[in-house]
């Protein structure tokens, strides 16, 4: 079977105010595939928020190729882009930020079923709906998100990322800023939406015991490489790179 | 080994509203306690209140802070500025954000050294020079020669503890020391402040929702929720055979490494 996503030779390079290049990812290059829970982890500064803003096309890429379900994206613009997005969502890491504070939760989750053609009603029911399945009372709906917690917050935001019933979920942090009896719960949550869905997810994360629980694949960056890959068991566990050992030993 | 601090049957409010309800506790000369807890369970609040750093609205309603005979909430802050830094060190989460961006660290730290008596900027930096080499700095002029920017954020947290030691303080105060940090940086960190204890025998009063450091580090472990004390205890044993139904349930979400 064809991967989820498929990333070839992924490259990019900012530029300074100086004009100097800083190469913030090289030659990545990996696959996701149908219900996989892929991670990537590295220190801050290793380039992995980047590749999510990549693959995402929240960023421009230098070089390489992105592939999702088969179509070419690394270019894709207006409505191919927007067709894109039915297949590819994101969750990030500050909860209560990845929503406009002046709109209720439900709105902001039924606003991108809009986008997508249903009817306000629709959007509406189907809003309840999700709420519903991601662990939340229906009168969440009408709150703000500063009237919900992070934990409740984050929840509202994979329902709006699951809306469109997506095959890929990008999630970039987002359980590094919730408390840890939050965080099991998110995780969860994130378990049993895979298993019914069977989702991909692609876990950018600092936290090597949680990927270990959590994910299938690992792929370790550093300084913008990939310097190591595998089932997370087995890296983390018997890690053959010197920087991943490192890493690794560095966790209390 | 003398007591240094002790809490006794705490009360923090805030706009008349009562956060952190009856703490107590005690912290000897050379020990580290950890306070853990999550968002919101009032563990920064009981570090805060010791330095009379509750901001307006905020103040000790209820018992007393003793540290050497003196009652913390109650001195004036003419007083409570001649033991900020000399008697009780403080470092926060992001030691680089208390820097003033503008000015250079050695001239920042020496004018810390002239509020407690100090007036000679040679003798400031040999010490300091002296200090941060002790600390495994490879290169202490260049530090005292950068503007805090120029430092990584680990580095500047790692000045930031050896900055706190200047001034040699019996105890030292840490929120959050290392949650904003990388593992590899955070065990540098860690390993700087038992190094601080090792070398000068200072207590460290330490909160942090890592339960992962509290392991690294601390001798007694009080876990906190809602404002309330839920366990105290030695900090291994609390966290091999936890009593309370709330501890275990915050060790059990601690995602742990299987190595």
């Amino acid at each position: 079977m064809a991967p989820v996503l498929q990333v070839e030779h992924l490259k990019k390079i900012f530029f300074s105010d100086a004009g100097e290049e800083l190469t913030a990812v090289n030659d990545v290059s990996f696959a996701v595939h149908a219900g996989e829970k892929v991670a990537i982890i590295g220190e801050s500064g290793s380039g992995k928020t980047t590749v999510a803003r990549l693959v995402t096309r929240l960023s421009d890429v230098t070089e390489g190729r992105i592939v999702l379900m088969g179509k070419d994206i690394t270019r894709a613009s207006g409505r191919k882009l927007r067709g894109a997005y039915a297949n590819m969502q994101m969750v990030f890491q500050s909860p209560a930020e990845s929503f406009d504070p002046r709109c209720t939760l439900g709105d902001g989750i039924a606003e991108c079923l809009r986008n997508f053609g249903r009817s306000r009603k629709e959007a509406e029911q189907e809003t309840l709906r999700l709420l519903r399945v991601c662990g939340l009372a229906a009168d969440f709906a009408g709150r703000y998100p500063h009237e919900a917690s992070g934990g409740q917050c984050q929840r509202a935001a994979i329902a709006r990322a699951i809306a469109l019933k997506p095959k890929l979920l990008i999630l970039d942090e987002a359980t590094s800023a919730l408390d840890v009896t939050v965080q099991a719960e998110i995780l969860a949550l994130l378990t049993q939406l895979q298993r019914e869905f069977s989702l991909a997810y692609l876990f950018i994360c600092h936290d090597i015991a949680l990927v270990q629980d959590f994910c299938d694949r690992v792929l370790v960056m550093h300084e913008g490489r990939v310097v190591e890959e595998g089932a997370s068991e087995e890296v983390i566990r018997r890690p053959k790179q010197a920087y991943t050992k490192r890493l690794i030993d560095s966790v209390l | 080994m003398g007591e240094i601090l002790r809490y006794d049957h705490v009360d923090v409010s805030y706009n008349g509203l009562c956060m952190v309800h009856d703490v107590s506790f005690a912290v000897q000369a050379g020990e580290i306690l950890g306070i853990a807890g999550e968002s919101g369970s009032g563990k920064s609040t009981l570090l805060r209140a010791a330095m009379g750093l509750l901001g307006r609205d905020g103040m000790v309603t209820r018992g007393d802070i003793w540290y050497g005979g003196r009652s913390l909430p109650d001195l004036s802050s003419g007083e409570m500025r001649r033991i900020s830094g000399s008697e009780i060190g403080m470092i926060f989460q992001l030691a680089g954000s208390s820097f003033c961006a503008i000015r250079t660290v050695g001239v920042q730290l020496f004018e810390m050294m002239q509020a407690h008596g100090m007036e000679d900027r040679k003798l400031f930096e040999e010490q300091a020079r002296e200090l941060f080499a002790r600390f495994g700095f490879p290169d202490p002029q260049r530090i005292l020669d950068s503007y805090p920017f120029q430092l990584s954020g680990g580095m500047q947290q790692r000045v930031g503890v050896a900055a706190a030691m200047l001034l040699r303080p019996k105890i030292l105060l840490a929120d959050e020391p290392t949650s904003a940090l990388d593992v590899t940086v955070q065990k540098q960190v860690i390993e700087e402040m038992l190094l601080v204890r090792e070398m000068f025998g200072t207590a460290i009063l330490l909160v942090t929702h890592n339960m992962g450091v509290i392991r690294a580090m601390a001798d007694k472990l009080l876990v906190m929720r809602d404002g309330r004390m839920v366990e105290y205890g030695e900090a291994g044993e609390v966290l091999e055979h936890p009593q309370a139904p709330y501890t275990k349930q915050l060790l059990a979400a601690v995602p742990r490494l299987r190595r």
